[in-house]
């Protein structure tokens, strides 16, 4: 098949696949005898209409930033991480030991990079374990994360219950953190600065996010390392050829995605719960494929395409609100649609744009 | 005349092109009925492909196909199963978890339910296993099964279709010398009965010792047909490489110094386990070019990933410069222009000055520390490209944008520039326009004249002659020759590719 | 349920002719729990043996169990339920063949889609066409499928022994429970016995080689498909309108995932994965049963222990630590013809 030009490929080609994506919800929208329109408006509203949407859109944006670039990690090395959404879980428990041993006795500066660490670490464990099942053991990772996404649940179950449960409460949670194990809000910050935001969950995490997109960007694009994972992702004859190993770089692959998937963790359990509780991941990290494949695994399209899930999320809520016919699901039913119209279906468009978009022929080498 | 007997199969201008590859150029060809038919041509020289379009496997652009004169139109397999074709793949088309049985049945169950089918198959199988002795098992699993067996059950499988003309796509690749034995008494058998056989192959032995004609395929095209009794191995072997405009390749006398490369007695063995290379011994001086000549498929490209550290060695040792080479790791004193371009020696999605450091992307100039300078590497990228005359010069553009000369030039530069002691490359000029040919030769000659040791493997006689100032042979995983380059002569480097020896010649 | 009443109070290791009943009754509930486990599996033995993964077996069943829920309700029958949800069953699986075959999309990710697309989109339907906060209402009556006694179920019951097994453990369930007990021999048959098993699991194994047969692969899998489909149709129905009696959200609770373990732990057979599914299904009634129990020597154990052992047993044998589970050989790939030999 002729390569499309660079933006039709990153650029033209996502936007119909979303476009297909919007249409089919606008299908169903009608069919549910709303109008289609008058529901985006709500949605856009309810996402950027005033500031204590824009918070929330930025909250939710904020985890699918995590997930999205340790779904892109991973993919960028040839792999196809589903446990996201157990990895995330695995770093709320990392952050949230981190924080309950040491929130009575360090200030706020080195709890912070102690609970990241933490966060980072039960993340790149439980995604670096599948990734060793593969290169050594020849499991397949799809199997095995989506195993591993069920462990984690029981495994964080069984410790809520019966081990992090505040002694005499009913609910299974931790105790609530002390403020010097809290994530400053989005509104304290801009309060430093003299600035009036209006009150939201959004917070510091958010800066964690914009770094993690940098660092993503440079680690994949700039470092040695980087660059080999991405050689190995791309053809591992090659990456044979160039004595980049193959093991070494899907376990390192693994383990830097889950540590990724951990920090989500940061944003609900530091930032905005402030306690460990059972099912904060919420889905997150399964919607992390929907916003990497949509953002074309980059950071910048991640960033991008994580704001655009930020804000169906929130406008969702609000659309749900406004519409008693609609429910909140229908930002669910979009994920799902964008899933599968910007991967499976990515294919669909591509043969006619390739015939509007043929570049001139390039010649190809002959034998083989 | 052979000519005289009515034909089984007649092609008139098969035409095909993959993409930009131009598979099959108007290929005509007449396969006398009761015959056994050879076709030798390299790899790559379309054989496979114009028997795939036979067995309606592939669709031709454009071309006729007449079977027992009849012209057919074969849309897929079932036409040609039904015209009574049959095809053994190289790739065996079998099922490795069924039974033989099973897998004779698959496709002519005969019923929705399998048991009634399965009993009158067996006797059928059992009967056509006496008529041709083609012994097997029914109820062995096919992975339990050696090759050759395999291979049996492949002809029962289209023979229990009723194939009258049984196509055989390199059949005795995998074989060994007994089995292969085994095999051409079975055609014979089949010639005796009536069948016709048509044998794609790149060994003349063969071609010699069964067929009654052969054809000769050349880069997509057929350059000529033969009665075999009245060719040899020699011309074919001419035929098949093709006498190209001899390239002159500007040298002085070679001065060769200190060993740089040795290999002692090392075997490869393939994933299957077969020994690729056998017991291969030899030694590349500073100041040389080696050349292994041979027929494409007969270890070399094992040889020379071995010797890169890509592949490894079942037996024996490697050296670079007293250093042991370990499978996995690249040493930094060796540069290797692989023999499969596209798929190991550069990544086809990455910009030019991305794949202008593969490989060597450890190399401390390239960025401070842990991280690679995107500016520094366009530098040297650009510098090398205008040194090597890469077109477009633009760095940015992926590898898929650039000719097969102009990529294979971005790779000679990387492995030539960042300055080995030792120099591998495989099959340099494939795929590669004369420019670029002419220009990557006088590269390796500099190199050599620099005092760096370079070991070519080629498939190309010519450029092994006009290039290496030593020559080694190898033929069935070993070598079998070694000839000074002053004294080389086409016809006896020939012979030894063919597989005879110097006293049988 | 009068009989559990009867024998809940009794506790664990009272007397031979109590732990007998005991068992029957974990043993009932283990049925219930593996019928849709058993359905599902059967469904993705169809879709794995042709080549293609799905593990978008849990969105087929939650889907197909709206779909038989929301029509059981609306037209009071639940067999016009179970065709409904048959239908949607099948009309997912053609979209991940849509996918996966025609457009060569990745099969995972088109069954990740599929999950989530579907996990939204019935309780969106539920809510708007119900009102009900992503449930259907309340099914009884002829709406539901109710258990059926079978015959001289009532006349053996006070026998000893044979009694009981017969009357509770036999006897008693849904159609549906029999539909998929039968569901088992029925593949085993097809996969094993009829021309449509031999190419289908050829296809799984070697596309190529069917293609050469003079066989279509894309025919194949997608017929493979359609099974998968009206199993997936029916195992939802059981959810929904036997074993509830309603669509709740999420009401699969990965038992798709589950599924797909016990097929992988049964190593795409239908009879070990029938006793994988049984396996599963088992532990999770020893959980429930287990709950606040102490146990002599062991104490407590905690349910969590019991109900991650389908996943933990799933991911050893993958990494081959007990046994070796071989997928189907060309599992995961679109069929290229004109690269068939490379990866």
């Amino acid at each position: 098949m002729s390569p499309l030009p660079r933006w039709v490929d990153m650029g033209l080609l996502p936007l119909l696949n979303l476009a297909a994506a919007f249409l089919v919800t606008a299908v169903i929208i009608l069919l549910l005898g709303e109008n289609p329109v008058r529901a985006l408006e709500l949605m856009l509203f309810g996402a950027f209409g005033y500031g204590q949407a824009i918070g929330y859109t930025l909250f939710y944006a904020t985890n699918f930033v995590f997930t999205g670039l340790a779904f892109a990690v991973a993919f960028h090395a040839g792999l196809f991480n589903i446990g996201a959404e157990g990895q995330a879980y695995l770093g709320g428990l990392g952050t949230a030991l981190v924080c309950l041993a040491l929130d009575h006795y360090l200030p706020f500066v080195l709890i912070l990079p102690l609970a990241i660490l933490g966060a980072a670490a039960f993340g790149a464990l439980w995604g670096a374990i599948p990734g060793w099942l593969q290169a050594k053991r020849g499991a397949h990772i799809v199997i095995t994360t989506i195993m591993f996404n069920f462990i984690a649940a029981a495994l964080m179950t069984y410790l809520l219950v019966n081990v992090l449960i505040e002694p005499g409460e009913a609910t299974p949670e931790t105790r609530t953190f002390e403020p010097s194990a809290h994530l400053p809000t989005l509104q304290e910050m801009a309060g430093w600065i003299g600035l009036e935001v209006a009150r939201s969950p959004a917070n510091f995490s958010l800066v964690i996010a914009l770094l993690a997109c940098a660092a993503v960007w440079a680690f994949l694009w700039k470092s040695r390392v980087g660059y080999g994972l991405r050689v190995f992702g791309q053809s591992e004859p090659a990456a044979v050829y160039a004595g980049i190993s193959p093991s070494r770089t899907v376990v390192l692959a693994m383990a830097l995605s889950g540590a990724l998937a951990g920090m989500m963790a940061l944003n609900e359990i530091m930032g905005a719960q402030n306690r460990l509780l059972l099912g904060f991941t919420g889905g997150f990290g399964f919607v992390g494929i929907a916003v990497a494949l949509m953002g074309r695994n980059h950071p910048v399209g991640i960033l991008m395409a994580a704001l655009l899930f930020g804000a169906l999320y929130q406008g969702g809520s609000e659309l749900a609100f406004d519409m008693p016919t609609i429910s909140r699901d229908i930002v669910v039913v979009i994920q799902g649609l964008v899933i599968l119209f910007c991967g499976a279906l990515e294919n669909m468009f591509r043969p006619s744009l390739a015939r509007w978009f043929a570049p001139a022929r390039t010649p190809v080498s002959v034998g083989g | 005349m052979v000519d005289a007997a009515p034909a089984a199969i007649e092609l008139d201008g098969i035409d095909k092109r993959f993409g930009a590859v131009h598979a099959n150029r108007a290929i005509d060809l007449r396969v006398a009925a009761g015959s056994v038919h050879g076709i030798v041509g390299e790899n790559g020289a379309g054989k496979s492909t114009l028997m795939n379009i036979l067995y309606g496997f592939y669709r031709a652009d454009s071309g006729t196909i007449r079977v027992d004169g009849q012209e057919l139109r074969i849309n897929g397999p079932e036409d040609a199963i039904r015209a009574g074709i049959g095809m053994v793949h190289q790739h065996f088309m079998l099922i490795e978890p069924f039974t033989v049985l099973e897998n004779l049945l698959l496709g002519a169950e005969g019923g929705w339910r399998l048991a009634p089918g399965r009993a009158q198959a067996r006797a059928e199988i059992e009967r056509l296993e006496q008529e041709y002795r083609l012994q097997v098992d029914l109820d062995a699993r096919i992975r339990d099964l050696s090759v050759g067996l395999q291979q049996r059950v492949e002809i029962l499988k289209a023979l229990y279709r009723g194939a009258r003309i049984l196509i055989l796509d390199e059949p005795t690749g995998v074989l060994t010398p007994q089995e292969a034995d085994e095999l051409f008494r079975i055609l014979g058998d089949l010639r005796a009965q009536g069948r016709t056989v048509i044998l794609i192959t790149h060994k003349l032995r063969e071609i010699m010792a069964i067929t009654d004609r052969v054809s000769v395929m050349r880069q997509g095209a057929m350059v000529a047909h033969r009665a075999t009794v009245e060719t040899s191995t020699a011309e074919l072997a001419e035929l098949m490489v093709g006498r190209k405009v001899l390239l002159r390749v500007e040298k002085g006398e070679a001065h060769p110094r200190e060993p740089v490369l040795a290999v002692e007695h090392v075997a490869v063995r393939d994933g299957n386990g077969v020994v690729r290379v056998d017991d291969a011994s030899l030694q590349v001086r500073a100041g040389e070019i080696v050349g292994i000549a041979g027929v494409s498929g007969n270890g070399q490209t094992e040889l020379l990933e071995a010797i890169a550290g890509i592949r490894p060695v079942a037996a024996g040792v490697i050296r670079v410069a007293g250093e042991p080479v370990v499978a996995g790791a690249r040493l930094a004193s060796m540069g290797h222009v692989p023999e499969d371009r596209l798929r190991m020696g550069l990544v086809r999605s990455f910009p030019a000055w991305e794949n202008a450091i593969l490989g060597h992307q450890k190399v401390a100039a390239y960025g401070p520390g842990a991280f690679l300078d995107r500016a520094t590497i366009i530098g040297y990228c650009k510098r090398w490209m205008q040194g090597y005359d890469v077109r477009p010069g633009d760095p940015e553009l992926a590898a898929t944008s650039f000719s097969g000369g102009n990529q294979q030039k971005q790779v000679v530069a990387r492995e030539v520039e960042h300055d080995p002691i030792l120099l591998l490359i495989g099959q340099p000029t494939r795929g590669v326009d004369i420019g670029a040919i002419e220009f990557i030769h006088q590269r390796l000659v500099e190199l050599r004249d620099a005092g760096k040791a370079v070991l070519l493997v080629s498939v190309e006689l010519d450029e092994i002659m006009g290039l290496a100032d030593r020559i080694l042979v190898m033929c069935g995983g070993k070598l079998t020759g070694q000839v000074d380059a002053k004294d080389a002569d086409e016809r006896r480097i020939g012979l030894m590719m063919a597989g005879v020896t110097e006293t049988a010649a | 349920m009068v009989r559990t009443g009867a024998y809940a109070r009794l506790g664990w290791g009272l007397s031979a002719v109590d732990l007998y009943l005991q068992s029957l009754l974990m043993l009932d509930s283990t049925i219930r729990l593996a019928t849709p486990l058993v359905l599902a599996a059967l469904a993705g033995l169809f879709a794995e043996r042709s080549g293609i993964a799905d593990i978008g077996l849990e969105g087929k069943m939650l889907g197909a169990a709206f779909a038989a829920a929301a029509t059981a309700a609306v037209t009071g029958s639940a067999w016009l339920g179970l065709c409904t949800g048959i239908i949607v069953g099948v009309l997912v699986s053609l979209l991940h063949g849509f996918a996966c075959i025609t457009h060569k999309g990745d099969q995972i990710v088109s069954g990740v889609a599929i999950n989530i697309a579907i996990a939204g989109l019935a309780p969106t339907l539920a809510d708007a066409w119900f009102g009900e906060a992503g449930r259907t209402p309340l099914l009884s009556g002829d709406a539901r499928f109710d258990s059926i006694a079978l015959p001289l179920a009532e006349t053996l019951a006070p026998v000893p022994i044979i009694g009981p097994l017969y009357s509770q453990l036999i006897s008693g369930h849904n159609i549906l429970v029999y539909v998929a007990v039968l569901a088992v021999p029925a593949t085993w048959y097809v996969l094993y016995r009829t021309r449509f098993g031999l190419r289908l699991r050829a296809v799984g194994e070697n596309p190529a080689a069917v293609d050469t047969a003079g066989i279509s692969v894309t025919m194949m899998r997608y017929r493979a498909l359609l099974f998968t489909g009206v199993l997936c149709g029916i195992a939802g129905a059981y959810l929904s309108t036997a074993h509830s009696a309603s669509f709740i959200r999420d009401m699969t609770a990965g038992k798709g995932y589950l599924a797909l373990a016990a097929l992988i732990f049964g190593k795409w057979r239908p009879v070990p994965a029938l006793f994988a599914c049984l396996l599963f299904a088992f532990a999770d009634a020893v959980q429930v049963r287990l709950q606040g129990v102490d146990l002599p020597l062991i104490g407590e154990v905690p349910t969590q222990a019991i109900s991650v052992l389908p996943y933990v047993l799933t991911v050893l044998l993958l990494a081959g630590f007990v046994g070796r589970a071989v997928a189907p050989a060309a599992i995961g790939r679109p069929y290229d013809k004109e690269r068939p030999h490379r990866p």
